[in-house]
């Protein structure tokens, strides 16, 4: 259970927000949580605002976007940069599969104010789940079972923080718990690349930059946790290779 | 001349901006862009066993490119020159993000893209002053200065070089082909120009966009097709096997031919101007080919991008016309401006 625990905070502002999540009335939280996703103002955010933006301001060049076409329930894990990561990796998708598609965010972070909340539940449709499992209440990565139940695509960032822009951080092994409860759910790894140069984190001033997404094989539980989290890390280390990333000087 | 001006007040109605020549240039290109379609679904049923997915993606994008071109220009000449922007923030995007840059510059890199709205402004208010020495003068002092005030020294010249180049390129040099579309004929030309209709006097700017556009393109598929069938002595083996002298020679008398037949009857280039015009493309399409090549080569990457499928990127579709626009532009500008 331990490993689900934060490594670091994200930043400053993300550990104040330990505090601030208290703030927020618990049984307001839990009615929004409780309510879910608004299926259509999710559809005409993403429609009007996020797809425009991550198609036409920043353009996303895609390989192997074949290994997302099935349906769910499917796990996609990917390396974390920056906040428009969740947005680029819900752009691979059809807009008719949007309902599926449901990213995992910390409920520190995205649940700290009521409006924050609000917006995260409800637009975006996030799964809030526990970084610090001392406060949980069950465990943690139930929610994301229940969705997975469900045929849900769910998207995960094991590195669990965003981290210094455009490096790769540990896996978290919380992955390693989930595909031991779904072994029959697919995880698809994806590595991408430009928006840490795009909108790093702590940085406001967005700067375009194409997006490279590079889809990888498909991987499934291997039956023990340590082989799983090596196979997922090979994979994604091989897409990390075969990628094409400027050099920075 | 303002820009409401060079449209007439209505006496043909919709699309009154654009003479019958260009409008029958434009049905042309999309007769021609039919005929390519049904050629290509003809091969893909008459010989099943061969892979035609690149051509027929090809010619799709085609399509796409030839409306969104059309479009902008059937719209108004306001609508084109600010389509004329977004390529080129599509392509300075493209240039960004396939060059080695530094962390600190982001901001830099921000003003790069600010310069965008601010050249097409400049065209759409037909100030041509600020339209020729914003980019070069002003831009390439604020860039560097801006580099200096967020303090990164280490890789300072090699990252105000490759910005400006790529400025240069995709903003500055691809912005004279909109100013095309407004560009006035002076009082004293020094050569007379010599108009084929009444409508082309008022309204010149899309026929000059027109050939421009047209014969960079037949300088391009012509190079490819005689270099491919006749060619042998590669120009720059290192930088482009494709390109061979034959090609190039082919490529610019098909250029300057399309240039005598359609200048002077779509544009107010006589006979002698079009033949220049003619030759000035090809040549400095090959240039512009051959320039964007030798970057792709430098940075280890076959294609810019993959934004139009059949093609590569918006930076592979435009690398002669970023070279042919402002040679094009500055010689009818010496003509006739």
């Amino acid at each position: 259970m331990d490993d689900l625990r934060r490594a670091d905070h994200d930043s400053a502002a993300e550990a104040d927000a330990d505090a601030d999540v208290s703030s927020v009335d618990p049984a307001i939280l839990a009615g929004i949580v409780a309510k879910g996703p608004q299926p259509v103002l999710r559809y005409l955010f993403f429609l009007i605002v996020v797809r425009p933006v991550m198609l036409v301001i920043m353009g996303m060049n895609v390989r192997g976007q074949e290994r997302l076409a099935e349906r769910g329930p499917m796990l996609v894990v990917a390396n974390h940069n920056s906040h428009l990561d969740t947005f680029a990796l819900m752009t691979l998708f059809p807009m008719n599969e949007l309902h599926r598609v449901r990213p995992v965010a910390a409920a520190d972070y995205f649940l700290r104010t009521r409006w924050f909340a609000w917006f995260s539940i409800r637009v975006l449709g996030i799964i809030p789940i526990d970084r610090d499992v001392r406060r949980g209440r069950g465990h943690p990565l139930d929610p994301i079972s229940e969705q997975l139940n469900q045929g849900a695509i769910v998207l995960l960032f094991p590195e669990g923080t965003r981290g210094e822009p455009e490096q790769r951080e540990p896996f978290q092994r919380g992955i390693a718990h989930l595909a031991r409860r779904h072994p029959d759910v697919p995880i698809v790894p994806v590595f991408m690349y430009g928006l840490g140069k795009a909108l790093p984190r702590g940085e406001g001033l967005l700067v375009p930059f194409f997006i490279d997404a590079y889809v990888g094989e498909r991987l499934q539980w291997t039956g023990n946790k340590d082989t799983m989290m090596e196979r997922l890390d090979t994979e994604f280390q091989r897409l990390a290779d075969g990628a094409r990333v400027p050099e920075t000087f | 001349m303002s820009l409401a001006a060079m449209i007439p007040a209505d006496p043909e109605g919709w699309f009154a901006h654009l003479t019958m020549e260009v409008r029958a240039v434009l049905l042309a290109v999309f007769l021609l862009l039919a005929l390519s379609s049904i050629v290509s679904i003809g091969l893909v049923w008459s010989r099943p066993q061969h892979d035609y997915r690149e051509l027929r993606s090809r010619v799709r994008t085609w399509w796409v490119i030839a409306g969104l071109v059309a479009g902008a220009m059937l719209l108004s000449p306001l609508a084109a020159i600010w389509f004329f922007a977004f390529v080129s923030f599509l392509a300075l995007k493209e240039y960004l993000s396939l060059i080695p840059s530094r962390r600190a510059d982001r901001r830099v890199l921000f003003w790069a893209y600010v310069s965008i709205p601010i050249q097409y402004g400049w065209i759409s208010g037909q100030w041509y002053g600020m339209f020729i020495v914003f980019v070069p003068i002003y831009l390439f002092m604020w860039l560097p200065t801006r580099m200096v005030m967020i303090g990164e020294m280490p890789g300072f010249l090699r990252a105000v070089g490759t910005l400006q180049w790529g400025v240069m390129g995709t903003v500055f040099f691809l912005s004279h082909a909109a100013f095309l579309l407004v560009m006035p004929v002076g009082e004293h030309p020094r050569v007379a120009p010599v108009w084929p209709s009444t409508h082309t006097a008022i309204s010149a700017g899309p026929g000059l966009l027109l050939l421009l556009l047209i014969l960079t393109q037949c300088n391009e598929v012509g190079q490819f097709l005689v270099g491919k069938s006749i060619g042998q002595r590669k120009i720059a083996p290192a930088v482009c096997p494709t390109t061979t002298w034959a090609g190039f020679v082919g490529g610019l008398l098909i250029t300057v031919l399309i240039s005598a037949a359609l200048g002077p009857w779509m544009t107010m280039l006589d006979l002698e101007r079009s033949l220049i015009a003619g030759l000035v493309v090809a040549i400095a399409g090959l240039f512009g080919n051959l320039n964007v090549s030798a970057l792709e080569r430098d940075l280890g990457v076959k294609e810019a991008g993959s934004m139009l499928p059949g093609h590569g990127g918006v930076l592979d579709r435009i690398d002669s016309l970023i070279f042919t626009a402002p040679v094009f532009f500055h010689f009818v500008w010496y003509c006739y401006g």
